[in-house]
């Protein structure tokens, strides 16, 4: 991504590439098993999710504990909006986005008074403190523990009251179910999103907006000797990339109609960080990947218990057999976040670039070596 | 008045812990300039080392009850009250008192293996790579604890000779009953603090610790091998989070996401009393300590509902606010 020959023709290319590969998700995750809706719902959200995370992290530099917050904010105003007003998901999806934009405009004109850690630590005690919140005198909006959920006697001004014993109605987009389609449709209506979360973050990064960004994240104290004001340059990415998280947060709540404060706490903001630095910080694909293979992971993992492994490990002896699974079942099943712990160490001891480093780093090892070969 | 008197004092022991594990904080951060996220779990093991010790030390056997003639009952008898009968029991009784014999060793061996092993490497890199990786750390130590003990706080208790309440408004012709674990707490607090501070006062090695603190380099100039001193400042700040969380044991049974919980606010008390300064993180553990049981007074709360939950991080962005660098922070420390 950082050679020096991005061209508009490049982009193009990988814009048209990575739109592809997104449309033709449920054809080529057959073979991995990962070609359900659910899955690649979640992998849409969460993706536009690290986009945005990214072009805060990893263009201007600020890493953000509390994005999670901005998902929650989302949910909550999406799921409001289908309550009184319609089922249709667009006026939610732009109340929702909005709403969280307004919500990171705030947090983000107290956070970006500092830098560095001060910057980490002032999100993270605002995100928890909504998490607080939202738990515990924002009841009356947020329904506390037991989540936001839809009910028949929601009034639904535009839609009209629910008929008596119909159940509640569906969230669709003008008429079309989310489920439609096999649940396809509500996939491809977050992958729509998707793409054109990708596309915008394309030109963010090529534009002198962008290069503004890179350059607070270079030297900000630079910048700001040559007579810029930085801070509405970084206002304006927080507030894009909350955005981006409202958005990915109104997803969830229209593929699945309820919004809960879990999502709202710092290790669900600790997770989008992982994703992107699991794909590589500052490229533009990288957080996508690194969010799919996170959520694919945690679907794999998460769903083996000991009974699998003990049936995995049969063909060895009992007793070295048993032990294994034993072993193996701490980080599988209900102890997958010990995997998740560890991944997290390793890539950033080892590949803080990311899986994109990983891969640049083994066609330079193939490029010089295929030289190598051909100058004998 | 009673009763802000009784809420200041409860206040005390939430702030020791505070205080506590802010100070740990800051002697890492001052010394080794890493920001460590795995300070909580540091923390949470300290707890999960009276835990282990109670488990150790009461062993039990099967006995058969002779006291049930009916029907073949069996109890369980620990073998230390088999072998040294009353003796035995005493010892049960006082095992959070005997763990920190214990806790002390374990948590400075913990300690200086993380440093040696992992933080070590991160001195050079950016912060956000630190933040990170002890992040990733403190899941990984809080994931294994759980495999190990459950998730499930498994509740502990003081010796009795310290259980019950003490009134301490006798002398002053008040009625202020508090319970004796939460003084004892406070004064263990207090003199943690005193000790650490001490030891980099007045003796030689904190001397050096101190002088590395203001000017890393010219120690070294000096021919001063500061980075090893250094580690062992991580391990003594480890070793004081870990008797942090062992002593607050009964105070609130541990479970293996305690460290988190603590770890958050603890930031925001180190950030409030201003990086880098230790007799700010200690004055802005015991204050963010009071503020917030004061603010759980149903007399508050009517006025302010819900200000019990937010008030810490609502004073921590007020002291950013007005004053950047939190209450004693001192110029040029993290302002990159």
């Amino acid at each position: 991504m950082a050679k020096s020959t991005v061209t508009p023709r490049s982009d193009l290319t990988l814009f048209l590439g990575f739109t592809l590969v997104v449309l033709a998700m449920p054809i080529w995750l057959q073979p991995f098993g990962a070609a359900y809706p659910d899955l690649m719902q979640k992998f849409a959200i969460f993706g536009l999710f690290a986009i945005g995370f990214n072009i805060l992290f990893g263009q201007t530099g600020y890493l953000s504990f509390g994005h999670a917050a901005f998902i929650g904010v989302g949910s909550y105003a999406t799921v409001w909006v289908f309550k009184l007003m319609t089922m249709n998901v667009i006026p939610a999806i732009i109340f929702g986005t909005l709403v969280a934009g307004i919500f990171s405009l705030v947090i983000g004109f107290i956070c970006l008074r500092r830098t560095g850690i001060y910057f980490s630590i002032l999100t993270l005690a605002l995100a928890q403190m909504s998490y607080n919140l939202a738990y515990s005198v924002l009841t009356p909006i947020t329904q506390g523990e037991t989540g936001l959920q839809l009910s028949t006697k929601d009034m639904r001004l535009l839609d009209g009251a629910v008929a008596d014993g119909a159940g509640i109605p569906p969230t669709n987009f003008f008429g079309i179910e989310m489920g439609a389609w096999d649940g396809l449709f509500g996939f491809y209506f977050c992958a729509f999103f998707l793409i054109v979360g990708f596309y915008i973050s394309i030109r963010i990064t090529r534009s002198s907006f962008g290069s503004m960004l890179r350059g607070i994240k270079t030297n900000q104290t630079r910048m700001m000797y040559t007579g810029l004001n930085t801070r509405p340059y970084k206002l304006a990415a927080f507030v894009i990339s909350g955005m981006y998280a409202g958005l990915a947060g109104c997803l969830m709540a229209a593929v699945d109609p309820l919004a809960g404060a879990e999502r709202m706490q710092w290790t669900a903001s600790g997770e989008v960080v992982l994703m992107t630095i699991l794909g590589g910080i500052g490229t533009l694909v990288g957080p996508v990947i690194g969010a799919a293979v996170i959520k694919y992971a945690e679907n794999i993992f998460s769903a083996i218990d000991k009974s699998v492994l003990v049936d995995l490990f049969s063909f060895l002896p009992d007793t070295l057999g048993t032990f294994i699974a034993s072993v193996v079942s701490l980080f599988v099943g209900k102890g997958w976040h010990l995997t998740l712990g560890l991944l997290f160490m390793l890539v950033v001891i080892f590949l803080p670039g990311g899986i994109m480093e990983g891969v640049d780093r083994i066609k330079r090892r193939f490029f010089v070596k295929s030289r190598a070969d051909s100058a004998e | 008045m009673d009763a802000i008197l009784l809420q200041i004092l409860n206040g005390l022991d939430k702030g020791g812990a505070y205080a506590l594990i802010a100070l740990g904080l800051t002697l890492i951060f001052g010394t080794l300039g890493v920001v460590n996220f795995a300070h909580g779990a540091l923390f949470m093991l300290g707890a999960f080392c009276a835990v282990t010790v109670n488990k150790a030390i009461t062993l039990s056997a099967k006995v058969r009850d002779e006291s049930v003639t009916f029907f073949e009952a069996y109890k369980d008898v620990p073998y230390l009250e088999m072998w040294l009968g009353e003796t035995g029991s005493l010892i049960i009784n006082w095992s959070i008192p005997i763990s920190l014999l214990v806790a002390i060793p374990v948590m400075l061996g913990i300690g200086l293996a993380m440093e040696r092993g992992l933080i070590r490497h991160f001195y050079k890199r950016p912060h956000a790579d630190q933040i990170l990786v002890t992040f990733g750390l403190a899941i990984v130590l809080q994931e294994i604890i759980k495999a190990f003990y459950g998730a499930n706080p498994i509740p502990q208790t003081a010796p009795d000779f310290f259980s019950g309440t003490v009134n301490l408004g006798a002398l002053i012709g008040m009625d202020l009953t508090y319970p004796t674990w939460r003084l004892v707490y406070f004064i263990f607090s207090m003199g943690i603090i005193a000790a650490v501070f001490s030891f980099l006062q007045f003796t030689t090695f904190g001397m050096v610790v101190r002088a590395g603190m203001a000017d890393r380099e010219t120690v070294q100039l000096l021919g001063i091998n500061i980075t090893k001193r250094f580690s062992t400042v991580f391990g003594i700040a480890a070793v004081v989070s870990g008797l942090a969380g062992l002593m607050y044991t009964p105070i609130l049974p541990p479970d293996y996401h305690m460290g988190m919980d603590f770890l958050v606010l603890s930031f925001v008390v180190v950030v409030v009393g201003g990086m880098g300064s230790l007799p700010g993180a200690v004055a802005a553990g015991f204050l963010l300590g009071i503020l917030q049981s004061l603010a759980s007074m149903t007399e508050v709360k009517e006025i302010f509902p819900g200000i019990d939950q937010i008030i810490i991080y609502l004073i921590a962005m007020i002291v950013l606010l007005v004053r950047p660098r939190g209450l004693m922070g001192r110029k040029g420390v993290m302002e990159d």
